[in-house]
């Protein structure tokens, strides 16, 4: 483990770890409770595989009752909770902590209901994304966000993180694709947030929630929005000579109206690593390669996909290819959706980064990039949610030669600082965890972050649910609760002078 | 009573400080336009953003736009026009349904009141196209959060946080929107004579069809009678709009009426009548009657909302139309809100919430506006409050007495 500190393990929850086993057994019996070192290493990882820690005590409960008295007994103990779903988190969202229990979700795998004229499924938080999808897809329909990882990530870990994907600049995030939450606060004390019918009527919990990264807590059920899938869906290959050429076309798709369903790009580095690995047909000759895909009705694909091509010439393409069946379609893709592992196939290690950019930035921070490679003597590859600005930079360095890892951490921090810098954030859908957390005063200053920490007492205020994660301190909700008011003592006494 | 009206960013920080000095509770408003909204405030004092306006930022071809919390909703939309933009989710206008002008709202109003329209079912509402806000919160402090890119994980979603807060969190002070392009073109589908029931699942037929129905309304007979001058016969007409680029529209029209064709006779409406539909749904110009009788907005499971209003008509004079494929329900009551009744069938068909949007003041101060939330809930939505402004001052009282 680099120099990531997390909070200080307390003794004294370590010295009552058999009480705190006994007391969860009683719970959650039989298999439903893990403390065997052998058995909890499985947990001790998400798929930020840089940093590992054993918990204190791994308990998978199966009903909500379960999960409430866990919580309860945990709150009224003072026992640290770190939930996880499938561990697919990029940030380290659900790394364990030594002394607190390990939440694990994975058993809470049933599809409750599929409501086709409501367009609305409910689900248990353990289903996985692609699961929604295929309980669905018989029927014309799917769940719409897409993150990479949604053969293996739970839609209960997506509501945590506000997961993305390729098509959410024309669908929208898991904020906007969730109806409802049943969730379990620290307290053991269960709620509802929304469900079939749409918005609140109060404040909007669910919005705060979704992107809370298991800090305010702990999901146990999930309304989806699903959509009947587009009846086409057709994409565009297209290289240009310049980043610059490739970002232009990018904003001219959008200012002629249209907003496809991807829009993705990928510079030089990414291409070739891609093309060796998938042999796409993707041009070595080019230092951009942008993917559009259109999807719709047959009619409107057949029109933008005219107009795109249009607009991809006059902005000086040297390829644009068009896919004439779906086995094109997917070849395009299958490029891109290999990048990480065709990238992993050149380097020993990579670095996976998430900033957010205006789009137009592109070519500013591209040439950043590459004045930090050879600042850090680094390798670099670039892959953009072209659309939404979105960008992930992969990191090559080889984690079996000394200070490495450290060199390519301080690179990553070095390009989220200049996402920041040209209006950009630190992360666009990998969540902050323990990975970017002490980058958050990048971002926001000591006002900004303690009124989110204050929103994080509203829900918890012993700071039991995942610390350690997304806030560079936590500061005690008792501490933040004073008020500095003075009568007499403000700036303008003589109100009347607006 | 006296009126603050901040000019800059710093004087409604010192303006908040000086009532939570003071102790003073303060009612927040842009230009009112929805103040006869919600519980009604019995606060000395006021603090109007109708001074603290502008754009800051608009970018068409980044799709943003920021703006301070004080500027014209209307005025936003002009320049979006121009620029072949918009809010993709339609911001309603309360003014009409109120007794006032329309066009009187400001964008701080749109995100506190989390506003919409008949495109909710694929657009969202403000909250699903709010990207960053400047806010001073109820202890005086300045905060942001999020930005002005749409993919943002950054901390928690506070800008979502101040959506549909009434005013009673912190005073938003500048907020940053997604903004998309406008349809091309739109037509309306209307076909006739359904009952409540059969629109109901003519609605969720379309919706869960490849058609990309952008709105599905259904209007009885007496209300499909006073939208777009009376041109819809006063005959029931279930509506659903189609939008975007031309040739598209015209094949999912002619899907649509192929799927349909058994619902019954199906016309079209052409660009500017279904235009003006809609925004005559928007703003639920049937009820904007110049009476002060009880309206309810209320939200619930499209396939059960039509039973809610069969039973109360069994008891009750009511007059309903529905938005959101159903889901969207608007009624008029004859005296009574009969608030018991309309919540007591919301629970019993399905869940959901309803928000008496119009009644006399004396009305609003005696019952719960907003849907009385269970316990738990209730105590953390007060948790919430007491962290953002534990004095009490900002609107205090707007949404739930002692929030």
């Amino acid at each position: 483990m680099s120099g990531l500190m997390m909070p200080e393990a307390d003794a004294a929850t370590m010295s009552r770890r058999s009480d705190i086993v006994a007391a969860l057994r009683a719970i959650v019996p039989g298999e439903g409770v893990v403390d065997v070192v052998n058995e909890m290493r499985a947990f001790e990882t998400d798929a930020l595989t840089a940093y590992r820690q054993l918990p204190l005590v791994v308990v998978l409960p199966q009903t909500v009752q379960q999960v409430s008295r866990v919580l309860k007994y945990c709150h009224e103990n003072n026992v640290k909770v770190v939930p996880r779903g499938s561990g697919t988190s990029l940030s380290g969202g659900a790394l364990p902590l030594e002394d607190a229990v390990l939440l694990v979700m994975s058993r809470f795998n049933r599809i409750l209901e599929i409501d086709y004229p409501n367009r609305a499924a409910v689900v248990q938080p353990g289903v996985t994304n692609l699961g929604i999808t295929k309980a669905v897809e018989h029927e014309g329909f799917y769940y719409a966000p897409d993150p990479s990882s949604q053969i293996a990530c739970s839609i209960g870990g997506n509501v945590a993180e506000n997961s993305g994907g390729v098509h959410c600049l024309k669908y929208g995030l898991t904020a906007n694709n969730v109806l409802g939450l049943e969730m379990v606060l620290i307290t053991g004390e269960v709620v509802r947030l929304g469900g079939k019918h749409l918005d609140t009527d109060g404040y909007d919990l669910l919005g705060l929630m979704t992107g809370s990264e298991g800090l305010l807590g702990v999901v146990t059920e999930v309304t989806v929005r699903i959509l009947q899938k587009p009846a086409t869906a057709r994409a565009l290959m297209i290289g240009f000579p310049t980043s610059e050429e490739a970002g232009q076309c990018v904003a001219d798709v959008i200012a002629a109206g249209i907003i496809p369903g991807g829009m993705e790009m990928m510079d030089r580095p990414a291409i070739h690593a891609a093309e060796d690995f998938v042999h796409a047909g993707y041009p070595l000759d080019v230092e951009a390669l942008l993917i559009v895909e259109l999807d719709g009705p047959v009619v409107e694909v057949d029109h933008l996909i005219s107009v795109v091509e249009a607009i991809g010439r006059r902005n000086g393409a040297t390829t644009c290819v068009v896919s004439q069946s779906e086995e094109e379609r997917l070849v395009f893709w299958a490029g891109r959706k290999a990048a990480f592992p065709a990238v992993g196939r050149i380097s020993p290690d990579y670095l996976c980064m998430d900033g957010t950019i205006p789009r137009k930035e592109l070519p500013k921070v591209l040439a950043g990039m590459r004045e930090l490679s050879d600042k850090y003597g680094l390798r670099v590859a670039n892959v953009f949610h072209a659309g939404d600005g979105n960008l992930h930079p992969l990191i090559l360095y080889d984690a079996n030669i000394p200070e490495q890892l450290h060199k390519a951490e301080s690179f990553g921090a070095d390009i989220l600082r200049l996402c920041v810098r040209v209006g950009g954030v630190l992360t666009g859908e990998h969540g902050v965890g323990v990975e970017k957390r002490d980058l958050m005063p990048e971002m926001f200053n000591e006002v900004d972050l303690n009124q989110q920490i204050r929103v994080k007492c509203a829900f918890d205020d012993k700071h039991l649910l995942n610390p350690g994660k997304v806030f560079p301190q936590l500061h005690r909700c008792a501490e933040l609760g004073r008020m500095h008011v003075h009568a007499g003592q403000v700036p303008f006494p003589d109100v009347p002078r607006f | 009573m006296t009126v603050l009206t901040p000019n800059t960013e710093q004087e409604i920080v010192e303006a908040v400080q000086w009532a939570l000095a003071e102790e003073a509770p303060v009612e927040i408003i842009g230009y009112g336009s929805k103040r006869d909204l919600g519980r009604p405030l019995q606060t000395e004092h006021t603090i109007a953003l109708s001074a603290y306006t502008g754009i800051t930022l608009y970018e068409p071809d980044e799709l943003v736009l920021s703006a301070k919390a004080g500027t014209s909703i209307a005025e936003l939309e002009t320049l979006l026009a121009e620029n072949g933009q918009a809010f993709q989710f339609e911001p309603m206008d309360y003014g009409p349904l109120l007794g006032l002008a329309a066009g009187q709202g400001s964008l701080g109003g749109l995100l506190s009141t989390n506003l919409c329209g008949p495109r909710r079912l694929k657009a969202g509402s403000a909250r699903d196209h709010v990207l960053g806000v400047r806010v001073v919160s109820g202890r005086g402090e300045l905060f942001k959060s999020g930005g002005r890119v749409v993919k943002n994980v950054t901390g928690y979603d506070l800008s979502k946080g101040m959506a549909n807060s009434w005013g009673t969190l912190g005073i938003t002070t500048e907020i940053t929107f997604k903004v998309l392009p406008a349809p091309e073109t739109e037509t309306t589908l209307v076909i006739r004579g359904l009952a409540d029931d059969e629109a109901a699942r003519a609605m969720a037929i379309a919706m869960g069809s490849s058609g990309e129905v952008a709105s599905a309304a259904h209007l009885p007979g007496n209300v499909a009678s006073r939208v777009i001058d009376g041109a819809l016969n006063g005959e029931a007409s279930t509506l659903l709009r189609l939008e975007g680029f031309a040739p598209s529209v015209a094949d999912r029209a002619s899907m649509l009426k192929n799927l349909l064709a058994a619902a019954g006779a199906i016309d079209a409406l052409p660009l500017e009548v279904s235009r003006r539909l809609w925004r005559e749904v928007r703003d639920v110009i049937p009820f904007a009657d110049a009476t002060d009788r009880p309206v309810w907005r209320v939200s619930m499971v499209p396939m059960e909302a039509y039973k809610l209003v069969a039973s109360l008509r069994m008891g009750a004079a009511v007059d309903a139309f529905y938005d959101w494929q159903g889901g969207l329900v608007w009624l008029r009551m004859e005296g009574d809100p009969e608030a018991e009744a309309v919540r007591a069938l919301i629970r019993k068909y399905g869940g959901g919430h309803a928000t008496l949007v119009r009644a006399p003041a004396s009305v609003r101060a005696s019952l719960s506006v907003f849907e009385p939330q269970p316990a738990p809930l209730a105590a953390l939505s007060k948790r919430l409050k007491q962290q953002f402004d534990p004095g009490g001052i900002l609107n205090p009282g707007r949404m739930v007495a002692g929030v």
